[in-house]
């Protein structure tokens, strides 16, 4: 079959109802595009960006795709085609939408926890304090409390303590 | 040290020592860095992984570690790239990349040190058995000796900085490679990857990410590395889920032996009469045939092999160990004869 308007082969097919009255058309793409307004789909969209797009939709990502990063130029619709990020600014750079696929793919989680470095990026020497994640903790507990392991909560409810009054919380 | 002082024996972790080493093959750690100052390696101009290369190489040749062998992989051929896969030294997208990148190894083979990988480090210690703590005290130590002459790129929140944002935090990757034949016969493996799924761990092939099970080996690694602490993982590794899941397979061992006696036999003596006499060997049919004989002699039903033959034999029969032993290209049924001579071999001589 062929476009109602020109001689590509028609690949989108509307049935409208108007005043009660029944009209088809059948359309290219372009043409599709041009007088009714729907989206043209690009030819070959890899997979891999489609499965992104979505896990990325899903996971509430909003960020302008033209914010780009100003030491390496990366933009998140860049780190959204192979997952990789350019370089340690990124971290800043995207923070708030890199923290939503952080708790996604970490359990929740968006605070390390662990080792720290004792010379901490260029130039500095100090170590760092560790920063303890409160939310985990009191998630733990209430786990701990349902299994009846006393001596784990009693163990985690120190350590929320500590935190809390250490200053170095952050929930 | 050479390279090719490394192919006439299986790596240290195949020795088959170490605690519940009869279903624990090996235990891993893995820590991903990057360097404070530079893109990462997607973003890395040609100059920069140069820079970077020798930044590192330098740094791992001032600081006390045991001796140590680097090689540089853009130099090195086809053939010891896929020596190196086989033997766990470096991974498999290592071998495959283009431009400036290395690894460095220690003579012992139990930690290698890959540099320009998806990170500008990726450092690993492999123990045979169960012996995570070992690994992480040992990855640990070198992880500070590295860190005293190298700035991280480490942030307050997230952590360790890694390309790919599924690594930050510890950067560390907790990998057990484990042999469930049993469980596999008895068809209870599926709940074993369940389970995993809802601790959020990965199950792999023998080679990691990207490689299927073969012969019935398979590695378990967390997939969380922001939030929790190295000790935390590692702790639920060592205490919680491995010995389940080691529990669970000798359980289904003892009900094979016990009410299925002459099956498991059959299992067992047809694969030790497969590999005594096939003439061609697949290197997957023979992955599958050591994975029975390796239960068959867990369970003492077979006498005269040693595991640690078994063991020697999973590695140096994959392909790039056989051209290597024998010193020239081997393909197609060339190669299946030896490495089915070659078997057959080591089998009877023991």
């Amino acid at each position: 079959m062929k476009c109602d308007h020109c001689n590509r082969p028609a690949t989108v097919h509307l049935t409208e109802i108007r005043g009660g009255k029944k009209i088809e058309k059948h359309l290219c793409e372009q043409c599709a595009a041009q007088m009714e307004g729907l989206p043209v789909a690009k030819a070959h969209t890899p997979i891999n960006e489609l499965l992104t797009n979505f896990m990325m939709a899903h996971a509430g990502l909003q960020k302008e795709a033209t914010v780009s990063c100003e030491h390496c130029g990366i933009t998140m619709q860049e780190f959204r085609q192979n997952g990789l990020l350019g370089c340690p600014h990124d971290y800043d750079v995207f923070e708030e939408d890199l923290t939503r696929l952080l708790q996604k793919a970490h359990d929740g989680a968006t605070h390390h926890t662990g080792k720290t470095p004792v010379r901490g990026g260029p130039g500095g020497t100090a170590p760092r304090r560790k920063v303890v994640d409160v939310a985990r903790l009191r998630k733990e507990l209430a786990r701990a409390v349902e299994l009846e392991d006393y001596e784990k909560a009693a163990r985690l409810r120190d350590q929320i303590r500590e935190a809390e009054q250490g200053g170095t919380a952050s929930s | 040290m050479k390279l090719s002082d490394l192919t006439n024996h299986a790596g240290e972790w195949l020795r088959g020592s170490g605690p519940m080493s009869e279903i624990v093959i090996s235990s891993r750690i893995r820590l991903a860095r990057n360097i404070a100052g530079f893109p990462f390696m997607s973003r890395a101009t040609a100059a920069q992984r140069q820079a970077l290369e020798g930044r590192i190489r330098d740094v791992i040749f001032s600081v006390q570690l045991p001796p140590t062998l680097y090689v540089d992989l853009a130099a090195a051929p086809a053939l010891d790239l896929e020596l190196l896969v086989e033997r766990h030294l470096i991974s498999k997208p290592h071998a495959q990349a283009q431009g400036h990148r290395g690894v460095a190894i220690t003579a012992d083979e139990t930690a290698s040190i890959m540099v320009n990988e998806e990170d500008h480090l990726r450092m690993q210690v492999y123990r045979s058995g169960l012996q995570l703590e070992e690994a992480w005290e040992q990855i640990n130590r070198i992880d500070d000796l590295l860190q005293s002459q190298l700035d991280y790129a480490f942030h307050p929140r997230f952590g360790y900085l890694t390309a790919c944002p599924t690594n930050v935090g510890t950067g560390i990757r907790v990998s057990v490679m484990l042999h469930l034949p049993a469980l596999k016969i008895t068809g209870e493996i599926e709940k074993v990857f369940r389970a995993a799924k809802d601790l959020k761990l990965a199950v792999r092939g023998l080679y990691g990410e990207g490689t299927e099970a073969l012969g019935d080996f398979y590695q378990i690694s967390n997939q969380t590395t922001l939030g929790r602490s190295e000790e935390e993982i590692i702790s639920d590794f060592r205490l919680e889920i491995i010995p389940k899941i080691v529990d669970y397979e000798r359980h289904a061992r003892r009900m094979l032996l016990n009410d299925r006696t002459v099956a498991l036999d059959d299992k067992v003596c047809r694969a030790l009469g497969l590999l005594r006499n096939a003439r061609l060997l697949t290197s997957e049919e023979t992955l599958y045939l050591l994975s029975h004989l390796r239960m068959g002699i867990n369970l003492e039903r077979v006498k005269d092999v040693k595991l640690s033959t078994v063991n020697e034999l999973l590695q140096l029969t994959q392909p790039a160990h056989l051209q290597k032993l024998f010193g020239r290209k081997l393909e197609g049924d060339v190669r299946r004869a030896v490495r089915a001579d070659f078997v057959r071999q080591r089998l009877n001589s023991n």
